[in-house]
């Protein structure tokens, strides 16, 4: 496992594009903090985004890996151009005839999407850490570990959507053509979506629960209404926003099983397919 | 002597071409191999197959006598095919180490193949800034890192100039020398000819020919005859003389081939009893490339 992965990242670290990518990436992660220095101070309205609660724990681990999960697209073009690469430098043949395996091969940057994963999950752990005790009003260690399985589901999103940018390098072999593929299958989604509420109106939700990007993006529920600040406005208008915002284990079992099935369906084409 | 490779009956189809049609040949330890055959001919497929990137439709291949998968023969072997294939970005000395790591060897033997093909001084260049005879050059560097027990080659020398040719030739031979098996597919007679020891010859994916160069370039010969007037008398005197085989008309001269031993002055004193005299009389072995041009116009 680790002479795949060392292989993997001996092909990244080299590749000048996806160092400038994944440096953005991680820039852009620790610019959430930016977040805090959002202040308005116009005459008596005095309004600091740090001090409405955004960054109390626990709140603070769904709204971080909420907004760093939008950050993924900026890996997604790395795990697909390193996939997509393969196939337009003819590499993926050479480095077969050198004798990795079709296996071994899809393993190799498998074990990289999963790297890659957990580094961000682990990197997000450590801003959140840090900016939470810098502006949360709790800072009791029960508190501070409470809701931690937002970072799980965090990496596991990761791992999935990257999975399925890995398995749609594999299935176009151009990375432009692989990312505009994962645009139109998110149009696919968006249109059954509409269609389903239209023809049935109603438990929509359970059918569109088993969709690979709909089942993604339910990890993570969004965070906004469950903002305090945001909970006392809706109540003044007479709006109920409470909701389960909770990381639901049978969203998370969804979510990988989407992922064993791109990462097999990658294996299977790679196999069938003559270089 | 151990047989590395050996295909038997094997088969791949495109659609509705049949690339492959039927193949079976060994590689024994130590010859040099040349699969010989017109452009489109199903050479690079059946490399691909063995190599396992093309996927056969039937029939059978295995390496040392199946003791060993695929997988991990592939570890024995060193191979470049139709182009040399390298990620761009990287330097020689990068790609190289990749390929190590990918073959599970130590970087150690990076300098020395660098050396071998010519390469030392431009290790740190970019393999995008390569020319074309540099990049073949590299891939048998990298095709060298294992030591390998065999060595195939498709098309080496395709797209290079006469120097690269000649380069990547005097390579090879040296390569040979060390006892390293090598099967070279190419188009290029002289190439195979200069280069190889055993020919196996195909054509639209079918077997035309297995053997030894120097069987299939040795045949008894054939004449070369003129004569100033009288021609059609020569042909019905030479159709008679046992040991021809065949006479054809090429240009003003006849071309007898033979099909036992004759010499020279046999056929010459047979043909001047009988009133002929010849113009021009020359007795020649057939080169490969005749040879080859025999075999694949056939049917």
């Amino acid at each position: 496992m680790l002479r795949l992965l060392n292989i993997e990242i001996h092909k990244l670290k080299h590749n000048r594009a996806s160092r400038v990518l994944v440096f953005i990436y991680f820039v852009l992660l620790t610019s959430i903090a930016l977040i805090a220095a959002i202040k308005f101070d116009i005459g008596p309205v005095k309004f600091h985004l740090a001090d409405q609660g955004i960054f109390n724990f626990p709140y603070i681990w769904h709204f971080n890996t909420y907004i760093a999960s939008i950050l993924k697209f900026f890996l997604l073009l790395v795990i697909v151009s390193m996939m997509a690469n393969e196939y337009s430098n003819k590499t993926l043949k050479q480095n077969l005839i050198d004798g990795l395996s079709k296996k071994e091969f899809v393993l190799s940057k498998f074990y990289t999407v999963i790297l890659l994963a957990l580094i961000s999950a682990v990197f997000v752990f450590f801003v959140s850490m840090i900016l939470g005790y810098s502006y949360s009003d709790f800072t009791e260690l029960s508190i501070v570990t409470t809701d931690l399985e937002y970072l799980v589901a965090f990496f596991v999103k990761l791992v999935a959507f990257f999975s399925f940018g890995l398995f749609l390098g594999i299935l176009v072999k151009r990375s432009a053509f692989a990312v505009g593929a994962m645009l139109v299958w998110a149009m696919i989604e968006g249109f059954a979506k509409g269609m389903l509420y239209w023809k049935f109106e109603e438990n929509v939700a359970n059918v569109m629960q088993f969709f690979p990007l709909e089942a993604m993006s339910n990890l993570i529920k969004e965070p906004f209404t469950r903002l305090g600040a945001v909970k006392t406005v809706a109540k003044q208008v007479g709006e109920d926003l409470s909701k389960d915002f909770s990381v639901q284990p049978k969203d998370i079992i969804i979510v990988l099983i989407w992922t064993a099935i791109f990462i097999y369906a990658s294996y299977v084409l790679l196999k069938k397919r003559d270089l | 002597m151990e047989t590395i490779l050996s295909l038997k009956n094997l088969h791949k189809k495109f659609g509705a071409i049949h690339a492959v049609n039927d193949l079976s040949f060994d590689i024994k330890k130590g010859n040099v191999y040349g699969i010989l055959g017109p452009n489109g001919s199903g050479k690079s497929t059946t490399l691909g197959i063995i190599l396992n990137v093309v996927n056969k439709t039937s029939g059978n291949f295995s390496w040392y006598d199946g003791n060993l998968t695929t997988h991990q023969a592939l570890k024995k072997v060193g191979a470049i095919i139709e182009r040399p294939n390298f990620y761009p970005y990287m330097t020689a000395i990068q790609n190289l180490e990749l390929v190590c790591k990918i073959k599970g060897v130590p970087f150690t033997k990076i300098e020395e193949k660098l050396k071998t093909v010519n390469l030392y001084e431009r290790r740190n260049s970019k393999f995008s800034t390569y020319s074309l005879g540099m990049k073949q050059r590299l891939a048998i560097a990298s095709a060298l890192l294992n030591d390998p027990e065999i060595l195939i080659l498709d098309e080496p020398t395709n797209g290079l100039d006469p120097q690269g040719i000649h380069e990547i030739r005097v390579l090879i031979k040296e390569i040979a020398q060390t006892g390293t098996t090598i099967l070279l597919a190419s188009h290029l007679l002289d190439e195979v000819e200069k280069v190889c020891s055993h020919v196996v010859v195909i054509r639209e994916g079918i077997k035309l020919y297995s053997g030894t160069v120097d069987e299939m370039v040795a045949s008894h010969g054939l004449f070369e005859l003129k004569v100033d007037a009288g021609s059609e008398k020569l042909i019905e005197l030479l159709t008679k003389f046992e040991g021809i085989a065949s006479i054809k008309t090429e240009d003003d001269k006849l071309i007898a081939t033979l099909n036992k031993p004759l010499s020279a002055s046999e056929i010459n004193s047979y043909l001047f009893q009988n009133g002929i005299v010849l113009s021009h009389l020359v007795k020649r072995k057939p080169s490969l490339e005749q040879q080859f041009l025999t075999l694949t116009n056939k049917n």
